[in-house]
C-alpha cells in the first residue's frame, strides 16, 4: 500500500487505450460547421469579400480618395465605359466621376471595418457588463438590467440617429453610435448563459480551490458562455453594418470623403429615376451580399453550437 | 494523533422565505491526521452543507450562526474572504459528487491544474506542469505527460474523478473533503478510487473527510464514522463499534436498510416515514416521529448527547446501551 509521492502506480490502466490524437473544441466546431453546403458558400463568399476589400489599393483602378485622379469629365458613365483617365469602369462612374468598383470595394473596407471594430467593442463590453451583472446579482443586476430594457424598448436607428447627430460624422462617431446601439444585446445574452453557468458544479470546484472571484469569472465562466455571444457577433455585425448604410444613407453617417456603401447608395438615389441606375445597384448589390454572407455564416455557427438542434 | 480539523456546536442556518432552516445545528467533530471521518446520511440531513462550511462556501441566504472550525489550531469562522482563499485549494481541498460537473469543460486538464498551483503560489509554469503531471501520476492515470493536453470529455467518468482527486492533492492540503465523490461511478471504478484515496491519504497523512450516504463504502474506508440526521449528529464512534452495535435507532435503520442485511426474497426493510423538513422539526427528538422507540420524552425534549465508551457518542433518549454503558454527558 505504500508508494512514495510522485512515483508512478501502475496498478489503474482501466480505461481503453489513450488517443493521441487531442481534438480542441474549436476543431470539431470546424468540422461541424464545414458539413453545411449553403454555410460553406457563404462562407467563400465572406472570405472573397473581406479578401478583395484588403488588397482593393492593388487591383483597383483608381483610388475613389484621390482627387487628382478623378476626373469630372468621367462622371455618370456607364458600366463598361472607357473612362478619360484611361481604364474601362466595368461597373460605371459615380456623379463625380470615381469608378464605381473602385468606390465599392474602398467602400466595403469602410463598412466592414466599421461593423467589425463596434461588433467586437460592444461584445467586450456587453460581456462584461452582463458576467459581472449575473455574478454579483442582487440590486446591481436589477439595474443594469433594466438599464438593458431601457436600451432595448427604444429603435436603434432612432439612437444612433440622435447619437450621431450630437456627436457629428465621422468613422470613430458612428462607431461610438453603435456601440452604444448594441452592447445591450451581448449584455442580455451573456447574463442569461452566465445565470446557468453560475450555478453549474464546476464554479464550486473552482471557487473550493481558491481562485479569485475575476478570475472565476472571465476564465472559467466567461468561456462556456462564448457560444451564444459569436453568434449574436455575427448577427450584429451584419445588422450594424446594415444600420451604417441607413444612417449614411439618411446622410448623418459617413461624410462624402469617406465613402461607404452607403454614402455610395446615397450618392446615385438622386439618378434612380434618371435611368442612372448603376449609381446606387452595384453599392447596393455589394451591400446585400456583404449581410447575406454574413448572415449564412452566422445562421450555421447558431445551429452548430446549439445543442437542441443537434441530430 | 494531533487534531487537523476541529468543530465544535457549528450551526449553519439559511433564512428562507418559509422560516428559518437549521441545516446544520450544534455539529461537533475532529479529524485526526491520517484519518478518515464518513459522514453519513441522508439526503438533507446536513452532510453536504456541514463540508461547505468548513471550507467557507455557504452562500447566502446561508450563514454560519455560531460554533467554531479551527483547522491546526486556526479559527476559520469569522475568516474574511481573502484569508478563507488562502485556505481553500491550499490546506483544505474539496472532491465533489459528479466528476462530468466538476471539470470546467472547455479548458484543457493542464490549465486547470496549473491554475489550482498558480492561485496559491508563484512557481514557473513548467515546475507547475512538472507537478501537475506527477499528481496525475500519483492516482495512477496512464501517459499522465499526454492526457494533461486533454479536455475533460475525453476521459472517462472514472479518469475524471481521478483527475478532480489529483488537482485536490496538487498543493498537499491537510485536509480533503470528499462530498460522495463515488456516488456517479460504477461499483468497480468505485472501489477503485477508494483504494486509491486510502492509499494516498495514508502516505501522505491527509486527513479526509468522507461525506456520503453509503454505509458500505464508510465500513471499507472509514476510520471512524459519524451518522447526521436532520441537521444534527446522532452517533459517531469507530466504524467497527459503530457498524457492528449501533446505539442510535436512526443508525441501526440505515444498517437494517441495507439489501446485505435482509433476506433474498423478502422486501428490504425500511426506516418508516420520512426525513423531517429542517424549517418544520418537532419539538423533541428530531428522528421520534420515525423511532419504533420513541416515548412520551422522546415527543417533548431533544435528547442531549450522550458518551459512552471507546469515545462514543450518541443522541438518543433509549440508545440500545446492552453494548456500552453511558459514562457522561456532553455540554448539549
Amino acid at each position: 500500500m505504500s508508494s512514495s509521492p510522485g512515483q508512478s502506480l501502475s496498478t489503474a490502466p482501466t480505461q481503453g487505450p489513450v488517443s493521441a490524437r487531442v481534438e480542441t473544441p474549436f476543431q470539431r466546431f470546424a468540422a461541424a460547421f464545414l458539413e453545411d453546403r449553403v454555410a460553406v458558400a457563404g462562407l467563400a463568399l465572406l472570405a472573397f469579400i473581406i479578401l478583395s476589400s484588403l488588397i482593393a489599393p492593388w487591383i483597383t483602378p483608381q483610388n475613389p480618395y484621390d482627387l487628382t485622379r478623378v476626373d469630372l469629365l468621367d462622371s455618370r458613365m456607364p458600366p463598361g465605359s472607357q473612362t478619360m483617365e484611361g481604364f474601362t469602369a466595368w461597373l460605371g462612374t459615380d456623379g463625380v466621376g470615381r469608378d464605381l468598383y473602385s468606390g465599392i470595394l474602398y467602400g466595403l473596407r469602410i463598412s466592414l471595418v466599421v461593423g467589425v471594430v463596434s461588433g467586437l467593442i460592444a461584445a467586450t463590453l456587453g460581456m462584461s457588463i452582463g458576467l459581472i451583472s449575473a455574478y454579483v446579482g442582487g440590486k446591481l443586476d436589477t439595474f443594469i438590467m433594466r438599464l438593458v430594457d431601457l436600451q432595448l424598448s427604444l429603435p436603434s436607428i432612432l439612437v444612433a440617429l440622435i447619437l450621431v447627430a450630437a456627436l457629428g460624422k465621422g468613422v470613430d462617431k458612428i462607431i461610438i453610435a453603435l456601440i452604444v446601439v448594441q452592447w445591450a444585446y451581448y449584455a442580455r445574452t451573456v447574463r442569461g448563459t452566465a445565470l446557468v453557468e453560475r450555478n453549474k458544479e464546476y464554479v464550486d470546484a473552482a471557487r473550493a480551490l481558491g481562485l479569485s472571484k475575476s478570475r472565476i469569472i472571465f476564465r472559467h465562466i466567461l468561456p462556456n458562455c462564448l457560444a451564444p455571444v459569436i453568434v449574436v457577433l455575427t448577427v450584429q455585425t451584419a445588422h450594424a453594418i446594415s444600420l451604417e448604410a441607413t444612417l449614411s444613407f439618411l446622410g448623418v453617417g459617413l461624410p462624402q470623403t469617406e465613402p461607404s456603401l452607403g454614402v455610395l447608395i446615397a450618392n446615385g438615389f438622386q439618378y434612380m429615376l434618371s435611368d442612372r441606375y448603376w449609381i446606387s445597384f452595384f453599392p447596393g448589390v455589394a451591400l446585400l451580399l456583404t449581410i447575406v454572407a454574413i448572415n449564412l455564416v452566422g445562421d450555421r455557427i447558431r445551429d452548430v453550437l446549439n445543442p437542441r438542434l443537434e441530430k | 494523533m494531533g487534531n487537523v480539523l476541529e468543530v465544535s456546536n457549528l450551526a449553519t442556518y439559511f433564512e428562507t422565505r418559509a422560516g428559518t432552516v437549521k441545516a446544520v445545528d450544534g455539529v461537533s467533530f475532529a479529524v485526526g491526521r491520517g484519518e478518515v471521518l464518513g459522514l453519513v446520511g441522508e439526503s438533507g440531513s446536513g452532510k453536504s452543507v456541514t463540508g461547505c462550511a468548513i471550507m467557507g462556501l455557504v452562500d447566502p441566504p446561508g450563514r454560519i450562526v455560531s460554533g467554531s472550525i479551527k483547522l491546526g489550531g486556526k479559527e476559520l469562522v469569522g475568516l474574511d474572504d481573502q484569508g478563507m482563499r488562502a485556505i481553500r485549494g491550499k490546506e483544505i481541498s474539496m472532491i465533489f459528487q459528479d466528476p462530468m460537473m466538476t471539470l470546467n469543460p472547455v479548458l484543457r486538464i493542464d490549465t486547470q491544474m496549473i491554475e489550482a498551483i498558480d492561485a496559491h503560489e508563484k512557481t514557473s509554469k513548467k515546475a507547475a506542469l512538472a507537478r501537475a503531471q506527477q499528481a496525475l501520476e500519483k492516482v495512477g492515470i496512464p501517459a499522465a505527460a499526454d492526457r494533461l493536453k486533454a479536455y475533460p470529455h475525453q476521459f472517462s467518468g472514472g479518469m475524471r474523478q481521478r483527475v478532480a482527486i489529483a488537482i485536490a492533492l496538487l498543493n498537499n492540503p491537510s485536509l480533503i473533503i470528499a462530498d460522495e465523490p463515488t456516488t456517479a461511478l460504477d461499483v468497480t471504478i468505485q472501489s477503485q478510487i477508494l483504494a486509491k484515496m486510502q492509499e494516498l491519504c495514508a502516505d501522505s497523512g491527509t486527513a479526509l473527510i468522507w461525506i456520503t450516504h453509503d454505509l458500505t463504502v464508510v465500513a471499507g474506508l472509514a476510520h471512524r464514522v459519524a451518522v447526521m440526521y436532520a441537521g444534527r449528529l446522532v452517533e459517531t464512534g469507530f466504524v467497527d463499534d459503530v457498524l457492528d452495535h449501533p446505539l442510535h435507532p436512526y443508525t441501526r435503520g440505515l444498517l437494517r436498510s441495507l439489501p446485505s442485511e435482509g433476506i433474498p426474497g423478502q422486501p428490504l426493510e425500511q426506516i418508516p416515514g420520512m426525513t423531517p423538513s429542517l424549517g418544520r422539526l418537532p419539538p423533541g427528538c428530531a428522528f421520534a416521529p420515525r423511532c419504533r422507540n420513541a416515548t412520551e420524552i422522546c415527543h417533548r425534549s431533544s435528547p442531549e448527547g450522550t458518551v459512552f465508551p471507546n469515545q462514543r457518542l450518541a443522541r438518543c433518549h433509549h440508545p440500545f446501551d446492552s453494548v456500552a454503558q453511558p459514562v457522561g454527558l456532553t455540554e448539549r
